[in-house]
């Protein structure tokens, strides 16, 4: 199953390594990991995603509250969540396919940020399976270049009227 | 407030800690920490003759004392030379400081000269780790290293001091506590866990007591000893554990799993409820998990909640501190006021069954006419010593029968290196624990092997004046890998079989020591007598059985109750 985690850990150098490293010494799979600065500019935000039964993700989640430096550790897939990724995707756009691909971007609300004579670069952002279904359907098209952010995300505040 | 140096720093941090002993190895990158070192009376420092010797030594130190060991090394060769030793304190839980040099900071990164990124090394095997960027924030991160190492689940902290930190001046402004908003170890055990726990305790017909090396840490022998008592019920304990509750009492079962008793791995095997506090269930503990104890219900007391229901399934977790969670357990079983006549009859059959085990299969050897018997040298070593010496051992078989033929009836009576299996831990432990202790009796139970790992750590127990003595026992083999190449490889014993092995006598001589041998087993009890005696650094060789294995033994990957017996 996968989870995503959110890390509140503190803004130290070292930091980071110690959280991956607990993943890689442990044979532990990080899927994707995004990190930034929160408010507190003394605290790190971390959202990682990772796979694994309920007694792993249980392990993982008590061996990332045991390092000194990790203030807060919720697995946000147990509950209601927004999650977003953004990709930035170079897709080949010459005379016969550049209207195809704006017409793609058009529906999937995505932003063309830079244009060449042979390329568009579009920004896609949502949920992970979006940014999936955008990379496929532009995938026939000819794309020379992908860059992700790793999901960021965030538990749902409960709604009451 | 005056200014002082980072190297100042350093040693006030020492003197405030209540540091009295640190051991190291200088260089060029620690020299600045040396030289302010040297003016401070209050503190010895002894001169290793290698860092993975300072290291284990700290580590004998803080098993033996329970205070904070302190290692001093210098950059790169100096740093990389403590890994071993600082991941051996790390899978045993020992608190343990290691300061060591670092080059200046703008030349780090820079391949400078015996520059080596010493806090990526050993960021797996510390519990925490820093580079201290600047002289300000020196006195902050060593009061949080002190405090990391000792409390909660205890560990080893590595502080990197660049020399340019060492040499900068700043206030010194050392804070009483440390502000760590992101750690804090839960001590207090939960009041329900507990309720819940007494309730299942009162249910059980067939109860044992699991005890680990977490006992000792937390001091809480007395305690387990009430519970043990109060419930009637039996107590096995790990290697770690020894100590924790009397080997001598009787309700104890002695070592359980790989090379446990018997009687210990059946109990535990068809027991309904485990009782295990500040234990693991280890590998070497626990057999083939899937096997392990398949009727028992499972109370788990731990400091660190990533050993609860790391490797077995636990129906009452319990984090806290081993010590307040046992208080509070017998405070509830107090309050419940049963007698202890009542829990007698409860586990009566239980222990008629545990009683019969013991008498089918005890722990023994089988003596041969004019060959010395390993556990026969143990056994009166026990005998000689009245169980009152700290023993250390090195890791082989010389170990395990160690810890099946010694009695241990004290906690912090036997270091050893459980977790991470050390070789050449044993000398350099001794040598540690005879610094806390200089009026007891420190014996180091050696292998011919092992002792060869940090044999050069002679000179320092020599040059501090340490009576240490070292039994060795030589099988003139690697004796335990030889076991299971015996059982296990068609007795193809590849490279455990030593082409050269030293005089060990004249070694001990050579570094102005006494050396002692003896090869048949009249002699003995001789040479022992004369080695304890004897006011000075002592090596005792005993030429024993070439081939003698240590069992019971559980194969790697079977069920505990699979024992190869004697
Ligand atoms: C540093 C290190 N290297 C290798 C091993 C693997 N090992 C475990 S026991 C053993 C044999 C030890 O031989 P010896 O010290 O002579 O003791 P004996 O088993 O004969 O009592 C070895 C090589 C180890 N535990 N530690």
């Amino acid at each position: 199953m996968k989870h995503t985690l959110s890390v509140l850990v503190e803004n130290r150098p070292g930091a980071l390594s110690r959280i991956t490293g607990l993943f890689s010494g442990r044979g532990f799979n990080i899927e994707s990991l995004a990190v930034a600065a929160t408010l507190d500019p003394t605290l790190s935000h971390l959202t990682l995603v990772t796979t694994g039964d309920d007694f792993i993700i249980e392990q993982i989640i008590k061996q990332l509250n045991r390092l000194v430096d990790v203030y807060k550790v919720v697995d946000v897939s147990e509950g209601e969540y927004v999650s977003r990724e953004m990709a930035l995707v170079k897709v080949r756009a010459e005379d016969e396919t550049r209207a195809e691909v704006l017409r793609m971007c058009d529906i999937f609300r995505c932003k063309v940020v830079d244009v060449s004579p042979k390329t568009y670069t579009v920004e896609v952002t949502g949920p992970q399976s979006k940014i999936q279904a955008v990379i496929e359907l532009l995938k026939p098209l000819g794309i020379k270049e992908i860059a992700r952010t790793g999901t960021i995300a965030m538990v749902r505040e409960k709604k009451t009227v | 407030m005056a200014k002082m140096t980072g190297a100042k720093m350093v040693v006030e941090a020492l003197k405030r800690e209540g540091v009295d002993v640190v051991f190291g190895f200088p260089g060029g990158a620690i020299i600045d920490v040396y030289d302010a070192l040297d003016r401070e009376p209050s503190i010895r420092h002894v001169l290793v003759r290698h860092e993975q010797g300072a290291t284990h030594a700290a580590d004998g130190y803080a098993r033996a004392s329970g205070k904070t060991g302190v290692c001093l090394v210098t950059s790169g060769p100096g740093a990389t030379n403590t890994v071993t030793g600082i991941a051996t304190a790390y899978m045993d839980s020992v608190p343990m400081v290691v300061l060591s040099g670092q080059v200046p900071t703008k030349l780090i990164g820079n391949d400078a000269f015996q520059e080596v990124d010493i806090v990526g090394i050993t960021r797996p095997c510390t519990k925490h780790n820093y580079l201290v960027k600047s002289v300000e924030e020196l006195p902050r991160i060593l009061k949080e290293a002190f405090y990391i190492a000792a409390s909660g689940r205890p560990g080893p902290v590595l502080v990197d001091l660049p020399k340019d930190v060492q040499n900068a001046k700043a206030e010194f402004d050392y804070p009483d506590t440390p502000k760590l908003r992101s750690y804090n170890p839960v001590v207090e055990p939960h009041n329900r866990q507990i309720e819940r726990a007494y309730r299942m305790i009162e249910k059980a017909k067939r109860p044992i007591i699991y005890v680990g090396g977490g006992v000792v840490i937390a001091n809480a022998h007395e305690e387990l000893r009430e519970l043990a008592e109060g419930i009637h019920a039996p107590v096995t304990m790990t290697l770690m554990g020894l100590g924790a509750f009397p080997g001598t009492h009787e309700l104890s079962l002695g070592m359980l799993g790989m090379h446990g008793t018997y009687c210990a791995n059946m109990a535990m095997a068809n027991s309904d409820l485990i009782v295990a506090v500040g234990a693991r269930f280890d590998d070497r503990v626990t057999g083939k998990v899937d096997a392990f104890a398949p009727l028992a219900k499972i109370i788990h007391i731990d400091i660190d909640p990533t050993s609860i229901q790391k490797n077995v399934k636990v129906d009452v977790p319990i984090v806290g501190d081993c010590r307040r969670a046992l208080q509070k357990l017998v405070g509830v079983m107090k309050k419940a006021g049963r007698p202890v006549e009542a829990w007698k009859d409860q586990h009566a059959a239980w222990w008629e069954q545990i009683r019969a085990w013991e008498k089918r299969h005890p722990l023994t050897y089988k003596e041969e006419p004019g060959v010395i018997k390993p556990q026969f040298v143990i056994e009166k070593l026990y005998e000689m010593t009245r169980g009152r010496a700290i023993i250390t051992t090195e890791v082989g078989q010389n170990q395990m029968w160690t810890a099946q033929f010694y009695k241990f009836d004290r906690p912090r009576s036997l270091l050893s290196s459980g977790g991470l299996g050390t070789m050449g831990y044993g000398l350099p432990a001794a040598i540690g624990a005879q610094m806390a202790f200089p009026d007891r009796l420190v014996v180091d139970v050696a292998g011919d092997g092992s002792i060869q790992m940090n044999i050069q750590e002679l000179a320092t127990a020599m040059e501090q004046r340490l009576p240490v003595k070292v039994v060795i026992l030589n099988n003139q083999h690697l004796g335990m890998v030889r076991q299971w190449q015996e059982l296990f490889y068609d007795r193809r014993y590849a490279a455990t079989v030593f082409g050269v092995t030293p005089d060990f006598v004249k070694v001990a001589e050579a570094y102005g020591a006494v050396g002692l041998r003896a090869t048949k087993p009249e002699e003995v009890e001789g040479v022992l007598k004369q080695g304890l005696e004897t006011d000075n650094l002592v090596i005792m060789e005993f030429m024993i059985a070439k081939e003698e294995g240590v069992f019971p033994m559980v194969p790697a990957g079977k069920a505990t109750t699979e024992m190869l017996l004697v």
